[in-house]
């Protein structure tokens, strides 16, 4: 984010260490993916039970997703209260639609 | 028109290439304007060809073929290539300007999604040439359209599939610009209802439109390339198309209902001059009726043997949308009570549509009663309640709007006796050719026959429907000659004619190019009216003059365009001949190749420097 050149040096180690932590917190769900994904594909090279390994590929892949929106898209910083709702609100409408057309057509 | 004179200097061929590589939203809600307005009056002609032929029982004016391609063409033609690009235009001429921005996000995505609809809605038609339009009704219902002979359901694939994809492109460049876009203090809770209604429009069309494209690519696959995704002896299942299409066609009715309403919302404020009433609630009731949109598409399908527990669930919830619309319809109301009532043109069609669209809505409850819909469905009752919906609400919007908007767009007011006489002649045409038709569907009537039987006591009403049919295209040809003399005779007027309240009257009419020398700064909602009411004349400015940064003009989005119409051919006619694959090559080369010209070469605009903007205010 673009930010004014001006700003008080107070003002200035608080942004310093914010981007800091932010940092931080990149590395370490970056790390956290990369395991995420050594697992799926270990699980399956490994030739466990089916019924186990696909849920959890989903679930794993779902936490990436989010960390994906809110630590690499800063989907949790101010001013993105809108894309959030618009997010959220299409995931419910399109889960909604699926299961219904699902449950209408094939039970 | 204006822009004629404006360059009267020009020759015809320069203002054509300016029209064809333009990335100006307002010359493009032009070129929008006269595409759908064309594509109305040919929908326009269908219908009385329609209402003809059913003037006197057993008549013989169209062959039962002919007939189904009449009521074909005509839905698709009036919903995808009038409706809908008359909406885009209007969201393309005012939205920009009312939330105070010099353009929209992606201009040059702007004119690729007009381009994309008009190639797509040429293909639509072509049918009508080649032997056959598409003749298995808008809704192309599976077996029906999977089965029918000939290329007609081809071209309704591969048009909408085109067009469709512009419509998209609009949506998503819509909601980008008002998103990121918007003039300082123009919060969202500042917005005018039009840009609010836009807003929401465009969410839905970027959440339905792609049902459908899924759809159209399953039925291109099993009328094409021989797969059985419809076809139940395959494995297939013909209900899924039904499913596909009304997940996408219940929202597309909001679509266009809800700039419908942020239509009248603006006219009803402006001329009752009062503050709309109960603001949020009608934000509020438009995001409602945007999420309930999309949980309520089975509806057209309790016959369909979903089970009385699916039937119940849909029906109830499709009840449910009567209370958004009924905020609506007592702020409308409200708005007016206490208000200083100026009645004109547009306010005419905006209080004729209040009544109108009431019945529309009373039906729609109506229909939405699922025990009772099996009586209902597939009559005339059903197409009295559409039309009462689509007419009564989107073509009466539409109208107030030309009315409405017409001096920003053009700098003249469209004849008011003229545009009074068109309204009486619409407003009783509509109610005489569709009021009747509730009771014809309640005699049995049933939709989409070619002819009906004498002595079954619907000789009399038919004839009535007919009869006002013809008043609609009178009304119709009015305003046709209206626009005409007005843009021969017409006065010229100054930037803020109706006493408005919204930006959009804050600058000169039609507005230069740039729209806003200066961004203006936004107080409240209303901004232009609390600048009026405080005493000053125009917008307080949020900058001071300096250079403006604008897109150059592009030929691209024409040519991508026509690489994709050309593709379409190739696409259909390869089920005769493989040869004519190369046509496939030739569009997708031509599509692709100008994709990647725009993507590879940069083209970074130019700015209008600020010493020319004071020397032309000093002018
Ligand atoms: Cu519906």
């Amino acid at each position: 984010m673009a930010e004014k050149s001006s700003l008080h040096p107070a003002q200035l180690d608080y942004e310093r260490q914010k981007r800091k932590d932010e940092m931080k917190q990149q590395v370490v769900t970056f790390a956290l993916m990369i395991i995420f994904t050594i697992i799926s594909f270990s699980m399956v090279i490994a030739e466990i039970d089916k019924l186990f390994v696909i849920p959890v590929i989903i679930v794993l892949a779902a936490v990436q997703v989010g960390f994906q929106l809110y630590y690499f898209m800063h989907m949790s910083h101010k001013g993105h209260e809108l894309p959030a709702f618009m997010f959220y609100g299409g995931v419910f409408a399109a889960f909604l639609t699926i299961l219904a057309l699902i449950a209408l057509v094939w039970w | 028109m204006s822009t004629m004179v404006a360059t009267n200097k020009r020759s015809f061929g320069s203002v054509l290439w300016d029209y064809l590589t333009t990335v100006d939203h307002k010359k493009i809600a032009i070129l929008y304007l006269v595409a759908g307005g064309f594509f109305f009056i040919v929908g326009g002609l269908e219908a009385m060809a329609i209402r003809w032929q059913l003037v006197t029982p057993m008549n013989d004016f169209v062959s039962a073929g002919l007939y189904n391609e009449l009521i074909t063409m005509h839905g698709t033609k009036m919903i995808f290539l009038a409706a809908m690009p008359l909406i885009f235009a209007f969201m393309n001429a005012v939205v920009p300007l009312q939330i105070g921005a010099r353009d929209v996000a992606f201009p040059f995505l702007n004119s690729l999604g007009f381009w994309l609809f008009l190639f797509g809605g040429i293909m639509l038609n072509v049918g009508w040439i080649t032997g056959g339009a598409a003749d298995a009704g808008w809704t192309a219902y599976a077996p029906l359209s999977t089965t029918s002979p000939g290329e007609g359901v081809d071209y309704y694939v591969l048009g909408l599939q085109i067009s469709g994809a512009g419509t998209l492109i609009g949506g998503i460049n819509f909601l980008v610009t008002i998103v990121n876009m918007r003039a300082p203090g123009m919060t969202y809770m500042r917005m005018p209802l039009f840009t609010w209604t836009a807003f929401v429009a465009s969410a839905l069309i970027l959440f339905a439109f792609p049902a459908l494209t899924v759809g159209l690519f399953l039925m291109m696959f099993d009328r094409l390339f021989g797969s059985g995704f419809f076809d139940p002896n395959m494995g297939g299942n013909s209900v899924i198309w039904q499913h596909l299409f009304w997940i996408f066609g219940h929202p597309e009715v909001y679509i266009l209902a809800l700039p419908a309403f942020g239509i009248f919302s603006e006219i009803i404020a402006t001329f009752s001059r009062k503050r709309l009433f109960g603001y949020s609630a009608m934000v509020f009731a438009t995001v409602l009726i945007g999420f309930l949109g999309f949980m309520v598409w089975a509806h057209h399908m309790f016959t369909v043997g979903m089970g009385p527990a699916a039937n119940s669930i849909f029906a109830v919830a499709t009840m449910a949308i009567a209370i958004p619309t009924g905020i609506k319809i007592f702020n409308w109301l409200f708005t007016l009570w206490g208000g200083n009532i100026q009645i004109n043109t547009a306010m005419l069609w905006s209080l004729g549509f209040i009544p109108t669209f009431t019945l529309g809505g009373m039906t729609g409850v109506m229909v939405a009663a699922a025990s009772a819909d099996y009586q209902f469905h597939d009559s005339y009752f059903v197409v009295a309640h559409f039309h009462y919906v689509i007419v009564g609400g989107v073509v009466f919007a539409l109208f107030a709007a030309t009315h409405y908007w017409w001096p920003k767009m053009f700098g003249k007011i469209l004849n008011e006796t003229l545009g009074k006489i068109t309204f009486w002649f619409f407003f009783i045409g509509f109610h005489m050719t569709f009021f009747i038709q509730h009771f014809l569907g309640l005699m049995g009537m049933p939709r989409r026959y070619w002819v009906y039987k004498e002595g079954q006591g619907l000789d009399l009403g038919n004839a009535i429907s007919t009869a006002g049919a013809f008043l609609m295209a009178i009304g119709t040809i009015v305003l046709l000659y209206n626009v005409i003399i007005t843009s021969v005779k017409g006065e010229k007027v100054g930037g803020d004619p109706w006493g408005a309240r919204t930006l959009e009257w804050a600058i000169p009419s039609p507005p230069p190019f740039y729209n806003f020398k200066q961004l203006p700064l936004v107080r409240g909602l209303d901004p232009l009216w609390i600048e009026k009411t405080e005493g000053r004349d125009g917008m307080t400015p949020a900058e001071p003059i300096g250079d403006i940064h604008m897109p150059n003009n592009s030929f691209l989005p024409f040519i991508m365009s026509l690489g994709f119409f050309i593709a379409g051919f190739g696409f259909i006619y390869q089920k005769y001949d493989l040869a004519w694959l190369s046509l496939v090559f030739i569009g997708m080369g031509i599509a692709l190749g100008s994709m990647l010209m725009r993507s590879v070469k940069d083209d970074l605009g130019y700015h209008i420097h600020k010493e020319d903007l004071v020397k032309e205010a000093k002018e």
